[in-house]
């Protein structure tokens, strides 16, 4: 694993605090208005920490999670994600970024139809310098950690919503980011495949070092987190400490292989 | 990768890309034969060569020229050879059977035409039989004619049931030669006729002149035409070739229109076509975004969109210049001798390949502008 995280575009070594926001807001613009999403956010996120952000549908959570991750710029305020302040990136800049930094798990899996699940997880690599069967042998040994090492060859369709979101964690894994955010991962889950996945991004946190930002309006997702922030009409409350996720332990843990990564 | 991903997306729905490729398809075939008949259209003119010009009556084609204007033109400065035609006009069986036939002087004829291939047997036969005739083998394919063969023609302008017996059939010495006329000799017309109505002997359709130097064409044909300067026929002279395209642009708003048909076919495909992309496109705008978002450049979710528009224009091209050619066979043998030559020509299956290229790329390029242009968290919660 040190090795293969040799041949990645170095990345600033995370000096905690690995993401500050310092009054940051957000309006969108609908039409000739201006709609205010997020006001004044200012919080830090430490390196190793899985954080969840809470509130009501339309709060803004998605829009904090965009900020953080560079899909989306702020209105003003700064956002610095491993001592980098993202703002003053331009778009090609930003991408090479996000393709480095940051690891990407959305409610609806967002793989790619047409691939097999094997592909699905190649495809970041596509965009570093690795041969192709340096990218072959990485997918393969992430599908495996994630417990899917049968089911490479099998196209989204053919796999359920749970194995397509360890797809994406697969895949969201591959570049071995920095940070990785998660936007209701397990909105689209039964409990228990919802349950594997939080098991699964716990794992990601503790085994391998992984600094989460999960979105979720479900407390039973969030209490898998070590702390909890809530939004409230654009605006944060107060943050809640749970300790080293509570909620689930790691006992039997989603499969065996994890070993192999 | 971005080609198997492109390639696959074009096949994601399947019935969609097959209705686009049948589309398309049809299109292109359509565009192909429909030039083919313009080409077979100029083919008389494309045969034709600038090393030969053709002195004709000047009033009108269907005036005759003097059989004496021979020697006259024979001797004008740069003609090194000289043969003569009358065209017969007459009727195998029905009028429908529509062919050219040319009362010929025919040794020096052959001689002027060296692209009508005859081998030196049926050469020698056609020669010495005063009542033989040659046919193009594109002809005697058409209607089973064969070396021994009499062909019975209704005279028209000629009067009278006129007998030939086949003695060859030639062959064309390159794809653009008439190989659908009937040749026979003059000499023989010109006596019957002599005897029937001896006010109409000894009248030539046109002379047909081999010069040394095609770059002398102009100037040869005023110094032929001054030769008859205030004669009772004067002539007028121009190139073999500007002599068949006379005859096109008698024609040419028909094959204008065919021409406007033919791109007209291409630009609805185009629009067509560009439907289908922008639906298919909207479609996958939040797997565009997804591609974006993971580092992706602009340049890639374009190029995946253009390529998936390619592969299927390009595709729909392949199958279309495949099914060209044995249409054009079939168009060819349904209207037989009407169009002497036709055959689909390289430049022709080039332009089919560019316009379905042609549409592939601009097809693809409305909706690849908009989903570079989306923003990713637009296209993020854009519901598939
Ligand atoms: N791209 C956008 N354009 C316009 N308005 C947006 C956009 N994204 C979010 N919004 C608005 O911002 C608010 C917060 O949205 P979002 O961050 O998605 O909320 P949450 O994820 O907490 O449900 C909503 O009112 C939403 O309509
Ligand atoms: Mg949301």
């Amino acid at each position: 694993m040190t090795q293969e995280r040799a041949t990645l575009p170095p990345v600033t070594p995370p000096a905690p605090p690995l993401v500050q926001l310092r009054r940051v807001a957000k309006a969108y613009r609908r039409g000739q208005q201006l709609v205010p999403v997020l006001a004044d956010i200012s919080f830090d996120i430490a390196a190793g920490e899985f954080l969840a952000l809470m509130g009501p549908s339309g709060s803004g959570k998605s829009t904090l999670l965009n900020l953080i991750a560079g899909i989306d710029r702020a209105s003003s305020g700064e956002i610095r994600v491993a001592g980098e302040d993202i703002a003053a990136y331009g778009e090609a800049e930003l991408a090479d970024w996000r393709a480095r930094t940051i690891g990407f798990i959305f409610q609806f899996y967002n793989l790619m139809p047409v691939l097999t699940a094997l592909e699905n997880v190649e495809l970041p690599l596509l965009l570093t310098r690795l041969s192709r069967a340096e990218r072959r042998e990485r997918a393969a040994a992430a599908l495996a950690m994630v417990g899917l090492a049968e089911r490479m060859d099998h196209t989204p369709s053919e796999l359920s919503g749970g194995q397509q979101q360890r797809v994406a964690i697969a895949r969201a894994l591959i570049t071995d980011p920095v940070l990785i955010v998660a936007d209701e991962p397990t909105g689209d889950l039964d409990r228990e495949s919802a349950h594997d996945i939080l098991r699964l991004l716990q794992r990601l946190n503790r085994e391998l070092g992984k600094t989460i930002v999960m979105v979720t309006h479900d407390p039973h997702a969030a209490g898998h987190a070590h702390a909890i922030m809530h939004l409230e009409k654009g605006a944060l409350s107060a943050r809640e400490e749970l300790g080293d996720g509570v909620a689930g332990g790691l006992s039997g843990a989603s499969d065996g292989s994890g070993g192999a990564y | 990768m971005l080609l198997v991903l492109a390639f696959r997306n074009a096949f994601r729905h399947r019935l969609r890309t097959l209705l686009t490729l049948a589309g398309l398809t049809v299109a292109v075939t359509a565009f192909g034969l429909l030039s083919t008949v313009v080409d077979a259209w100029y083919a008389g003119a494309e045969g034709a060569s600038n090393a030969r010009l053709v002195t004709r009556n000047a009033i009108s084609l269907v005036f005759p020229l003097p059989v004496n204007y021979r020697e006259k033109i024979r001797r004008v400065d740069g003609v090194v050879g000289i043969t003569h035609s009358n065209w017969f006009g007459g009727i195998y069986k029905e009028p429908k059977n529509f062919f050219a036939q040319f009362a010929v002087e025919a040794d020096t004829f052959l001689d002027l035409y060296p692209e009508f291939v005859l081998s030196e047997a049926e050469r020698r036969d056609f020669l010495r039989d005063r009542k033989g005739c040659i046919v193009g083998s594109k002809l005697a394919a058409t209607y089973g004619f064969k070396v021994g063969d009499t062909i019975q023609l209704k005279g028209t302008i000629f009067p009278g049931t006129w007998e030939f017996v086949v003695r060859g059939i030639y062959h064309g010495r390159e794809a653009k030669t008439d190989v659908s006329q009937m040749l026979f000799h003059w000499s023989y017309v010109n006596e019957t006729i002599t005897r029937q109505i001896p006010r109409r002997a000894n009248q030539i359709g046109v002379y047909v002149v081999k010069i040394d130097d095609p770059a002398r064409a102009a100037e040869i044909s005023s110094r032929i035409d001054a030769e008859f300067k205030n004669t009772s026929a004067e002539t007028l002279t121009e190139t073999e070739k500007a002599f068949q395209l006379s005859f096109v642009s008698m024609t040419e708003a028909i094959v204008v229109a065919i021409r406007a048909v033919s791109y007209l076919v291409i630009v609805i495909i185009l629009a067509v076509m560009a439907n289908t992309m922008a639906m298919t496109v909207r479609e996958r705008t939040a797997e565009y975004a997804t591609l974006k978002a993971l580092g992706f450049s602009p340049g890639f979710v374009v190029g995946l969109i253009v390529g998936e528009s390619a592969a299927i224009a390009l595709a729909g091209g392949l199958i279309a210049v495949a099914l060209t050619f044995p249409l054009a066979a079939v168009f060819a043998q349904a209207v037989g001798t009407l169009f002497p030559v036709f055959n689909v020509s390289a430049e022709t299956v080039a332009l089919q390949l560019l316009c379905a290229l042609g549409v592939g790329l601009l097809a693809a390029a409305l909706p690849a502008r908009r989903a570079m242009g989306i923003r990713i968290v637009d296209g993020l919660r854009a519901v598939a």
